[in-house]
């Protein structure tokens, strides 16, 4: 209910309120020093956003002082609403992934539609057009309505938003584990085009510049949004389901237009979306980068409800709202501008030279800070660090499965619903709204071309938390190496990547170890690789019932198809082509698939990974694509070369006859990294053995469609092709419509 | 000849349609924002896809009595040709240019994917590119594109030979398998699947080009006297 009298400032430290917005006693000790005296009720909110993990990374910076962010291809890294990376023709990529996980948790429908639709306004809001969207998702098993609910009404959001939006879905990746029952991941990640003289920063220069409120008003929704993203889960979270923003899709598609528009004035200075924490990170943000300060009169901020105080105006979380400096006196075009799409537009302060924030409330300072103190003065925290004992009781495991019936082994595989088709999913997002899209859903990256040249933007979202689970620093490199590939097999070259880390609390040194050796792991595969972290997020106190997620660092890759003759997808293409296997393949089934299967958990050591091995085989495989030698190209990942081969012939109305050596179950379902399925038409089999001499035939590509596969003469699988699809095809939907 | 394509605020295909028209067939193609619109100078017009007004009503109602249809439904009564897709087509039924009401998906979800249509008619300003019993590959983006009308309406559409294209395996719960329908007198044109969307092979299906060129061909027959 509305406040009728404001909580004291003695009030608020007596009782220790500042405990229920999220400052510590230490915290709230730093917020009086800094202002030398109690902070206002407004005044505790607004440092508790701004210090928030979710705001100020309180935790994770020291972690992701670690990561490269340079390149020389790299115009803007991490600091900015989104990273962007040169293309060449006086072209960029813009692109960041954010996520929203315990927004989706409490109400998935609106929680991943606004995580859709703020990823969106990064992009935008750096003067880019979105080109594309891609997510990554992670459940409970499919096996209890909740789970099964949230699926739905997930996958419902980011289609309602986005396809209403405009912006086409065109990849993404879904697991299922049971750590994420009571906590689901939804991160979402937007892919923006711009010209390079297009490219806007979110600063409020110049004394006496006009502060412009453009978009939504401002309503009651999202109170404390940051907060509330940077605690544990609990039954009480049920509790803070206002805090659950709603979004409005046809809102922010005018607001795209409106400020794509808006950049191409000459009279804008800087601009920034309203994305957590709402009005104030963006405007202190934008003051505190100018190294300015800033005065807003709150009440000329539209608002969408009455008697709204000045802490839930400057908390709120109302969407499809963005912030602009504007030059003295030149204010009107702009608000033209909007005006044209229906769009409020108001200016509400002034840039000034005082380095305050400050805020009028009905002729009163409602809030006086120094703008600074806000971003710059956050607590970092080095928390502490602990091995797991499982970690080193799996470092003495050596897992090897007993298979006796391989074919049946494959069928299961392809059911996984960590593997089987997304089509369900991915059918209901509109993946080529921008008539643009070369690689829609289901391959390996998707691809967008650039138009007006002949060049195309792969993406990818990846993560196998079971191995990082398993070994952090491993699985860290494995889960930036197998985006690599992924970019690589569609005929691109990596380019940068945008992190999305999820994990549990870290004030558990275990959680905190499992956190900092999976930065180590990603950042040195980021160097090997050449792909620096442009951009990111950070999720923390991703835990249900006391316990945390799988670390679940996601890769959001990008990469550039040089000529839109690259590009390559992973299914087979012509009867009599030969089939290669590029990469070592041992014994590894720790973080199997087929652990999963067979033993319903997983335990023991992650795959090796050898990123010189990595680096020269991408290498490789990008090399003979550019020299139009690969037919199709597919890297192995769950399932290993069994469940590729399979993926690779649904939908291509073709077979493949392959013979394996060896230990027959690692040969089929081994998940050893750095390893590329490629099949390469007869008339480039020499040219290609030459370019990739490490690669060996395997077999060939059948007009039968069967897949076949065998060893010493001895047939080990024999399927039909239709067969398995529809298992693969079937799984999902089979198990979203099952009773148990 | 020159193209309008309306922009109403939530389309979102507008900008695919005026690249299918500028790029794959080569003519003149103006975006034209639907307030204080002025279509005198335009040989055809094109109502996109999209959300417009985000379709919080029913899909298309809002846009159908902007004052922008008035202009369009004096350019259809005169002949030109009006060609609305998905939304564009929601909004020509909702303006009653074309017979018939949209309702939601029969599985109650959006849906993206090519479908195979079957070209009913070749004869019409829209389609004499194509064979009559063509298949041709075209996708669909929506979540409202299940056809209904009532029975008398579906009879008018068989006897005036009204529908255009039928899809090969219904994806959405249409009437008769209909997926784009004219008007009596042929100029208007409203279809679900995205022809825009498939004007080249790169992204899958050129299947759709052949209507933009039928309509080209149409008023050059029409207009352009060959000395």
């Amino acid at each position: 209910m509305l406040q009728q009298a404001e909580i004291s400032p003695e009030k608020i430290e007596q009782d220790r309120l500042y405990r229920d917005m999220g400052l510590t006693d230490e915290e709230f000790q730093s917020v009086k020093n800094i202002l030398g005296r109690q902070p206002n009720f407004t005044e505790t909110g607004i440092f508790s956003v701004m210090w928030s993990e979710h705001c100020s990374y309180k935790t994770s910076k020291p972690l992701l002082r670690k990561f490269p962010t340079e390149g020389p291809h790299v115009l803007q890294g991490p600091g900015e609403g989104a990273g962007i990376v040169d293309i060449g023709d006086d072209k960029a990529v813009v692109f960041k992934i954010e996520s929203h996980n315990h927004p989706s948790a409490v109400e998935p429908y609106q929680g991943a539609a606004t995580g859709v639709g703020g990823i969106i306004r990064d992009v935008f809001s750096m003067g880019a057009r979105p080109i594309a969207l891609l997510n990554s998702l992670r459940f409970g098993n499919l096996t209890t309505p909740r789970v099964k609910y949230l699926l739905e009404e997930v996958v419902h959001g980011i289609a309602g938003y986005g396809n209403c939006v405009g912006v086409p879905t065109v990849g993404g990746e879904i697991q299922f584990d049971d750590s994420y029952e009571g906590n689901p991941l939804v991160n979402a990640m937007c892919v923006g085009l711009i010209d390079q003289k297009d490219i806007q920063k979110g600063i409020a220069a110049g004394v006496g510049n006009t502060v412009i409120y453009a978009g939504a008003p401002t309503g009651r929704d999202g109170i404390h949004g940051a907060t509330f993203a940077s605690e544990d889960l609990s039954e009480e979270s049920e509790s803070k389901r206002p805090s659950v923003q709603v979004g409005d899709p046809f809102m922010e598609k005018l607001l795209i237009e409106a400020c794509l528009e808006v950049i191409q004035h000459e009279a804008l200075v800087g601009i920034q979306d309203m994305g957590a924490a709402g009005l104030t990170s963006s405007a202190s943000e934008m003051a505190s980068k100018a190294g300015m300060g800033m005065e807003m009169n709150l009440d000329l901020v539209p608002q969408r409800e009455q008697h709204m105080t000045p802490y839930e105006l400057m908390l709120s979380e109302s969407q499809e709202r963005m912030l602009l400096v504007v030059k003295k006196g030149e204010e009107q075009g702009i608000i033209e501008v909007f005006e044209k799409y229906g769009l409020q537009a108001v200016a509400v302060g002034t840039v000034t030279d005082d380095k305050q924030f400050r805020l009028l409330h009905h002729g009163e300072v409602a809030a006086e800070i120094p703008v600074d103190s806000l971003a710059e003065d956050a607590p970092v925290y080095y928390k502490e660090s602990k091995v797991p004992d499982y970690y080193t009781e799996f470092q003495t495991i050596d897992y090897k499965p007993a298979v006796m019936n391989h074919a049946a082994t494959l069928k299961q595989l392809l059911q996984q619903p960590t593997i089987a088709s997304k089509e369900y999913v991915y059918d209901q997002y509109d993946s080529m709204v921008g008539a643009s899209t070369v690689v829609a859903p289901g391959s390996d990256a998707a691809i967008v071309r650039v138009r007006g040249t002949e060049k195309a933007i792969a993406m990818t979202t990846d993560c196998n938390s079971r191995y990082i689970y398993l070994d952090p620093e491993t699985g860290g490199k494995i889960a930036v190496a197998e985006a690599a590939r992924n970019i690589i097999s569609s005929g691109a070259k990596p380019l940068a990547l945008t992190d999305g880390l999820n994990f549990g609390n870290p004030d558990k040194p275990e959680n905190f170890w499992q956190m900092e050796k999976s930065v180590d792991g990603m950042s040195a595969a980021c160097l090997a690789l050449k792909t620096p972290v442009i951009s990111g997020n950070v999720s923390l106190y991703n835990e249900s019932n006391q316990q945390a997620i799988f670390p679940t660092p996601i890769v959001g890759m990008v990469g550039l198809v040089e000529n839109l003759a690259h590009v390559t997808t992973s299914q087979f293409k012509q009867a009599g082509d030969a089939i290669y296997l590029l990469g070592e393949t041992k014994a590894e089934f720790g973080g199997s698939e087929l652990q999963n299967v067979l033993e319903g958990r997983y335990y023991g050591k992650a795959p090796a990974i050898d990123l010189d091995v990595e680096a020269s085989n991408q290498q490789a495989v990008l090399t003979s694509i550019q020299q139009g030698l690969i037919a199709s190209a597919h890297d192995l990942a769950e399932g290993g070369l069994a469940v590729a081969l399979a993926e690779s012939l649904f939908g291509s109305e073709l077979g493949a006859k392959v013979t394996i050596d060896g230990d027959v179950t690692a040969a089929l379902f081994s998940e050893s990294q750095s390893r590329f399925l490629l099949t390469v038409s007869p008339e480039n089999q020499a040219a290609f053995e030459q370019t990739v001499p490490g690669a060996k035939q395997i077999g060939l590509v059948t007009e039968e469609t069967e897949l076949a596969i065998e060893q010493d003469g001895k047939s080990i699988i024999s399927e039909t092709v239709p067969t398995l699809e529809a298992l693969w095809k079937g799984a999902i939907p089979c198990l979203l419509k099952s009773k148990a | 000849m020159k193209f309008a394509v309306i922009v109403f605020p939530g389309s979102n295909c507008d900008r695919d349609m005026y690249h299918a028209v500028k790029d794959g067939l080569g003519e003149e193609v103006d975006l034209v924002w639907y307030e204080n619109a002025n279509l005198a100078d335009y040989d055809a017009i094109l109502l996109p896809g999209g959300f417009s007004y985000g379709d919080y009503l029913r899909s298309g109602a809002i846009a159908s009595v902007s004052n922008v249809l008035n202009q369009i439904k004096i350019k259809a009564e005169a002949g030109t040709p009006v060609l609305g897709v998905c939304n564009g087509f929601q909004i020509l039924l909702e303006t009653g240019l074309l017979p018939g009401a949209m309702l939601r998906n029969e599985k109650l979800k959006f849906m993206c994917h090519y479908e195979t249509l079957v070209v009913e008619r070749a004869d019409t300003m829209f389609t004499s590119g194509y064979e009559k019993g063509q298949q041709i590959q075209i996708p669909i983006a929506h979540g409202e594109g299940n056809y209904y009308c009532d029975d008398a309406t579906l009879d008018e559409l068989k006897q005036n030979n009204q529908i255009v294209f039928t899809y090969k395996n219904n994806p959405n719960g249409s009437r008769d398998d209909i997926a784009g329908i004219v008007n009596k007198a042929g100029n208007v044109l409203g279809m679900m699947p995205h022809p825009e969307r498939a004007v080249e092979d790169l992204l899958g299906s050129s299947g759709g080009l052949a209507m933009f060129q039928s309509v080209l061909q149409h008023w050059r027959e029409m207009y352009v006297t060959t000395s």
